[in-house]
């Protein structure tokens, strides 16, 4: 199958920037950690936070 | 310090197996099984007590067995079994010795004692906060203490695995690209990473609060982080059954994805937006704004469930193809009809495809619609979704796994391999029918965690209508289904791996030769998308979902009668 030879690349054929991604577990990790930090935690942080106390 | 570069070649698979990840493969698969047996016996109790005419446990007893049920089926059983899955898919599919067996079993350890701690904590009966322990419920500090030490156990497995996908890169033990069912386990380390760090943020203060060195938590402030952990772990096992689901095509088949790109890019989408949808737990919280949960929940999750679907199509989509090479062309279904439907590793599959998208997916998507979700929140219709999610789903995925994983890696022949063909059906159907009857009575109202709904000895009671009795009754009736086929799984692969008889050479000629280099360990596409019977099951599946979306719109019009 010639698929299966694709992922290695012709000879200086530049490798695509999103397999270049997908090949780096690290990078996902950093992408994987810091969205749902961001608009899941941090976000509903700040509104629990905002929310003003009853006096 | 010297590197145990140990390996044994798999007769069956030809695979190159480092003998320490062997080891470790094998001591967690059935630390699971074993807290799954554990599991399952108290999900019988609480099962019994919900149907009214037994009405099996009292009160307290009943919170106990919630509690020890949620955690070891939920938190222990799986985790343990993913852990066996990343040391599989980064040690065994890209032939590497793994990184650190040391800390593998520092971790290994660490889980034990952590799950250990916890049970004994819940049996003693001072902490029968179940799995949440929503504050200010407070239970005793080992309690949280066994599910930290569990969850840092779990981080070093993590870490050992990433470390292995370093070690197997820089040896050049593969070339290009990492396998997808690699990939898939990757992106569930990913996932469980984030899920251990909400974890640890919320759990070490309420420990602490628990023994008294911090007066006060939030309780919203507790729900939001708890819920980083309690909706991202379910979606490590989502990552890792897809990619169970792939590795048994590519076992059972030969099968290669439709397209790596396409795949991958799904799996991508979970990395990018699965966890958000974390705040689908708090939609009826008044504290937090309506922008935030819909963002959440709906701009960015439908990408994440777009690419379940994408997961659902191709999955099915690759064994068609496979089977249409080898000839079973006739019509949309022959390649379906012609499956080892006697096979558990195959209907265990091919069941927990299909439940987990009709059953799991459908449902899932209605209830994480802001507007939707007050009509079953809170109901038992909620633990109805997520047994079809986490039973039929992810625990039939790794049972069919473990069909094909115990022999192999033991050498052993099944015991009771008459049995083990019934066994996905008796499991799967019956846990089906367990999530369908909790949806049913959840629809009509009926509260999850709920000793007693006919109210015996309360001072302000609530009739439910008839129906939900029944759905509660039959409810326990498909709970004993599912749990004998739980039971015939537990005898399989502990006598199994006890009593087994070795493989046989003649049993070895009878199957055919393996694949000098076994596609599931490879890259590649499957080279054709003419998969005419899997779409034409998507669009049964796409009408379902529409149609079953609407109505529950419908339904959400008919609960506050306006006239
Ligand atoms: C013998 C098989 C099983 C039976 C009969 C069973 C039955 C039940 C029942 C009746 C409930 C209680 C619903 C309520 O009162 O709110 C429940 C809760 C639950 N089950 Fe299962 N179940 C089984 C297997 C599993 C498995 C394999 C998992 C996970 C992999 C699981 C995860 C859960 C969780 C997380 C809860 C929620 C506990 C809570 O609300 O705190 N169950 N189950
Ligand atoms: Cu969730």
């Amino acid at each position: 199958m010639e698929e299966t030879q694709a992922n290695s690349g012709g000879a200086d054929e530049p490798i695509p920037f999103m397999q270049q991604l997908m090949d780096n577990p690290f990078l996902l990790l950093f992408i994987g950690v810091t969205m749902p930090t961001v608009f899941y935690i941090l976000w509903g942080i700040m509104e629990i936070t905002a929310i003003p106390i009853a006096n | 310090m010297t590197i145990n570069r140990d390996f044994r070649t798999c007769p069956d698979t030809g695979f190159k197996i480092h003998l320490p990840a062997d080891k470790l493969i094998k001591w967690n698969a059935v630390s699971g099984v074993v807290f799954l047996m554990i599991g399952g016996l108290f999900g019988i109790a609480v099962a019994l007590t919900r149907w009214p005419a037994v009405h099996l446990l009292p009160a307290d007893w009943f919170y106990l067995a919630l509690t020890a049920h949620g955690l070891d089926v939920l938190l222990v059983w799986l985790i343990f079994f993913e852990v066996a899955i990343l040391y599989f898919a980064s040690s065994v599919l890209l032939g590497s010795r793994l990184a650190s067996p040391k800390a593998a079993w520092a971790g290994y350890w660490l889980m034990l004692i952590g799950a250990v701690m916890t049970n004994i904590a819940v049996l003693r009966g001072d902490s029968s906060v179940m799995f949440t322990s929503y504050v200010p419920m407070k239970a005793a500090p080992d309690f949280y203490l066994g599910i930290i030490l569990f969850a840092v156990g779990a981080l070093l497995a993590c870490f050992v695995f990433f470390g292995t996908l370093v070690i197997a890169k820089q040896e050049k033990t593969y070339e290009g690209s990492v396998p997808l069912v690699t990939f898939g386990a990757t992106v569930a380390a990913v996932i469980a990473v984030f899920t251990i760090a909400a974890g640890a943020i919320i759990l070490v203060p309420t420990l602490l609060w628990s023994v008294g060195y911090i007066s006060h938590i939030d309780t919203l402030m507790y729900k939001v982080v708890w819920w980083g952990m309690g909706h991202s772990s379910q979606q490590i096992n989502v990552a890792a059954h897809i990619a169970v689901w792939y590795a048994l095509a590519a076992i059972l088949f030969g099968a290669k994805p439709l397209s790596e790109k396409v795949s991958r890019t799904a799996f991508l989408l979970y990395i990018l937006f699965l966890q958000l949808a974390s705040a689908h737990h708090l939609l009826v919280e008044p504290g937090l704004s309506s922008e935030y949960k819909i963002f959440n929940t709906s701009y960015a999750i439908y990408l994440a469930v777009l690419a379940s679907m994408i997961h659902g199509l191709t999955v099915p989509g690759s064994v068609e193809a496979a089977q249409r090479k080898k000839g079973f062309n006739k019509g949309l279904f022959e390649w379906l009809r012609k499956a080892p439907w006697g096979n558990p590793a195959f209907s265990g599959f091919a069941l927990s495809v299909v439940m987990f998208g009709f059953l799991g997916g459908i449902s899932g998507v209605m209830m994480g619609t802001e507007q939707l979700n007050i009509i079953i929140h809170n109901t038992i219709y909620v633990p109805g979704h997520f047994h079809a999610t986490v039973v039929t789903g992810t625990t039939l995925a790794f049972m069919a796994l473990a069909y094909w994983l115990v022999p192999t890696l033991w050498q052993k022949e099944l015991v009771l391999p008459g049995l083990a063909k019934w066994q996905p059906y008796l499991f799967g159907i019956g846990m089906g029918l367990v999530s369908v009857f909790m949806m049913g009575a959840g629809t009509l109202g009926v509260p999850r965690r709920h000793w007693d709904i006919n109210f015996a000895d309360a001072v302000m009671g609530y009739d439910f209508p008839g129906a939900a009795h029944l759905m509660m009754g039959l409810n326990g009736m498909a709970a004993l289904m599912g749990a004998l086929g739980g039971a015939i799984f537990i005898l399989n692969m502990v006598g199994t791996i006890l009593w087994g008889k070795p493989k046989t050479k003649a049993a070895e000629e009878e199957a055919p030769a393996p694949a000098p280099e076994p596609v599931v360990a490879t890259y590649g596409n499957a080279g054709t998308m003419a998969v005419p019977g899997t779409f034409t099951l998507a669009m049964v599946f796409l009408v379902s979902f529409v149609l079953y979306y609407f109505v529950n719109w419908k339904y959400l019009a008919g609960v506050w009668p306006l006239s």
